[in-house]
């Protein structure tokens, strides 16, 4: 569940990063972890950084970093964050406030319950409840910003409340790294 | 239902005005019919006979006595017999021994016939019978192109329900909708489609890869306001003009541009904007482009439907906990609830005379579709499915087309106030949803 969580937190960011990305590259690039070596292929300044966070490591991409986890779940018509969840984001708060160059979208999103334009405000809320919690914690007003999706992009096409609970989310989507 | 039992010179003086009004359409009969069901919701049996494809003639693409049985079906006040209870097939009057239809208990029966001319067109008759009087109820003669025939059998629709019911028909209108299709690569393409509003013809307007949502259809039918993300995905709202696919980004502020909805004159567009803070409502005003802010509140307020004479504003708002229908003055002011009954009403809808309001309503089977009259505030679930969505009312007031919402797929149904026919939609795609039904 959670690897799935992580797959699924990496591939929106994927279909997100490149509206020309394809299916197939954005599979193997889950798979092989891939995103540092497009880093290496761009200009000499960019690989310079890369030398340098090579023997750091982003932990953005390190799997057991809590950082890895950029998914948090609500409950039905719900925009408050569990304390584990509050946590998370805390730990992002801290990354993004010693790193102002990062910039993160929130996304905000429901279940398919309900109403569809009432859904799209829940989902901003929920986005808005993650958002207030990075500020909170240091983070830039411009490094945040909010975006509801309401119930239009579903990550689990059931009709069950396992399904409903994977789609009732907010995730963090890191724009330029 | 909302028929009353009429007096009977009361019944004799209404038929014989409308006699003079449509000249050979007459009312009598409708009346007639309605007294029989007593206000007891059963649909009442009619034999739609097929027309008679005439000798060495073509077989027209369409079947247009199926096309009129499905539509009279699927307004609740009518059963079409299926054609293997059809005890005989006639074509014209002559031909029609009423007492075998009057044995099988059918009111009124509709033949006709279809052949092609030698200009590739198609002449067409078709009559409605009243099986007591043995009269003719209505009947008309037509001449029209192969592609008209849909929309023939749509307007011969609208006569047989009108002479029937007393309630101008609404089969020969539009309904607007979103389509998702789930390619193999992982993304999505959501379409915004214009079809009859039996499901047929469907027409694209619109392809996206990015969420599109909340078609809305302008008074005169010309424009479409709806909601798109294709900007840097980001909701924005837009109005294009169907006839020319040209069109205007109105609303694209921060935070959610959402939930359009023209005013009965079209001069207006109430929305949800989040720009402030919190979504709320406001008021675009198409000519001066000025946005009034209407609604006031640190809650959700969204979905906003106009009263027909555009002075009340109905929205839903979670201002007082779980989602709940209010109503506010189309200026502005103190804001009222409207909905008490259940822990979940959303996305209101008017129906065309102001006097009910459809809605998004939780029971314990799921979110369905229900009406309240305004009046007396008796409230009505209307279908029985466990996602329903998004409804809006035909232009006469009798039906209602929504979507019914399971996982990965979804499928538009009309649900008819009286009698509630629920019958799905015969529209293609992965998930169709948030229909919008036409005005006349």
């Amino acid at each position: 569940m959670k690897r799935l969580s992580l797959v699924l937190a990496a591939l929106s960011f994927l279909v997100l990063a490149g509206c020309s990305t394809t299916g197939d590259v954005a599979t193997e690039t889950v798979e092989d972890e891939a995103p540092r070596q497009e880093v290496e292929t761009t200009d000499t300044e960019a690989r310079a950084v890369e030398d340098t966070e090579a023997l750091e490591g982003d932990p953005l991409d390190d799997p057991s970093s809590p950082l890895a986890n950029r998914v948090v779940y609500f409950a039905f018509d719900s925009s408050e964050l569990s304390s584990d969840d509050i946590a998370l984001l805390e730990a992002h708060a801290r990354h993004l406030a010693n790193n102002p160059d990062l910039r993160v979208v929130v996304e905000g999103h429901t279940d398919e319950r309900g109403s569809k334009e009432y859904n799209l405000a829940l989902g901003e809320r929920r986005a808005n409840a993650a958002v207030r919690i990075l500020t909170l914690n240091g983070v830039g007003q411009n490094q945040v910003e909010s975006v509801s999706f309401g119930e239009e992009e579903p990550v689990a096409l059931g009709s069950n409340e396992e399904a409903w609970a994977q789609n009732r989310r907010a995730e963090l989507v890191y724009s330029n790294r | 239902m909302d028929q009353r039992k009429q007096p009977r010179f009361l019944r004799a003086f209404i038929a014989a005005a409308l006699v003079v009004a449509y000249a050979l359409t007459g009312n009598a009969q409708g009346q007639l019919m309605l007294d029989i069901t007593g206000g007891v919701e059963r649909a009442v049996p009619i034999a739609v006979v097929p027309f008679q494809v005439e000798e060495g003639s073509a077989k027209p693409a369409h079947d247009i006595a199926e096309i009129i049985g499905a539509n009279l079906r699927r307004s609740g006040k009518f059963e079409p017999l299926s054609n293997r209870e059809l005890i005989a097939r006639p074509s014209q009057l002559s031909d029609v021994r009423f007492q075998q239809w009057r044995a099988l208990g059918i009111d009124n029966l509709i033949i006709g016939a279809i052949r092609e001319t030698d200009d590739g067109r198609y002449e067409l008759r078709f009559e409605l019978l009243d099986v007591y009087t043995q009269a003719r109820v209505a009947g008309r003669r037509y001449r029209v192109s192969p592609q008209s025939l849909r929309p023939l059998a749509h307007n011969i629709s609208d006569i047989i329900y009108e002479a029937l019911t007393g309630v101008p028909g609404a089969f020969n209108t539009r309904i607007s909708y979103i389509e998702v299709d789930h390619r193999d690569d992982n993304t999505r393409r959501h379409k915004l489609i214009l079809a009859d509003a039996d499901g047929h013809n469907p027409e694209t307007v619109l392809t996206s890869r990015q969420p599109i949502m909340s078609p809305a259809w302008s008074p005169d039918r010309r424009q479409i306001a709806y909601v798109s993300f294709e900007e840097n995905r980001r909701s924005a709202v837009y109005i294009q003009t169907v006839a020319t696919g040209e069109r205007e980004r109105i609303a694209s502020f921060r935070g959610i541009n959402s939930a359009p909805a023209w005013s009965p004159d079209g001069k207006r567009l109430a929305l949800t904007l989040s720009r402030d803070g919190s979504p709320n409502i406001y008021v675009y005003d198409v000519d001066t482009r000025d946005m009034t802010r209407i609604t006031n509140s640190s809650a959700i307020d969204t979905e906003p439907t106009w009263s027909p004479d555009g002075k009340t504003l109905y929205f839903t708002s979670d201002r007082g906990g779980p989602p709940q229908i209010y109503r506010v003055s189309s200026n502005g002011g103190r804001v009222q609830r409207v909905t008490f009954e259940g822990s979940y009403n959303a996305r209101p809808a008017l129906s065309p005379d102001g006097r009910r309001l459809a809605m998004v309503h939780r029971d314990d089977g799921g979110f369905r579709i229900a009406v309240m009259d305004l009046r007396t505030r008796e409230l009505r679930v209307l279908t029985d499915g466990s996602n329903d969505e998004s409804p809006s009312f035909a232009p006469n007031g009798e039906m209602i087309v929504y979507s019914r919402i399971r996982g990965a797929q979804s499928q538009l149904a009309t649900v008819s106030l009286y009698g509630r026919a629920n019958i799905g939609l015969p529209v293609l795609g992965d998930r169709v949803q948030n229909p919008s039904w036409s005005p006349r």
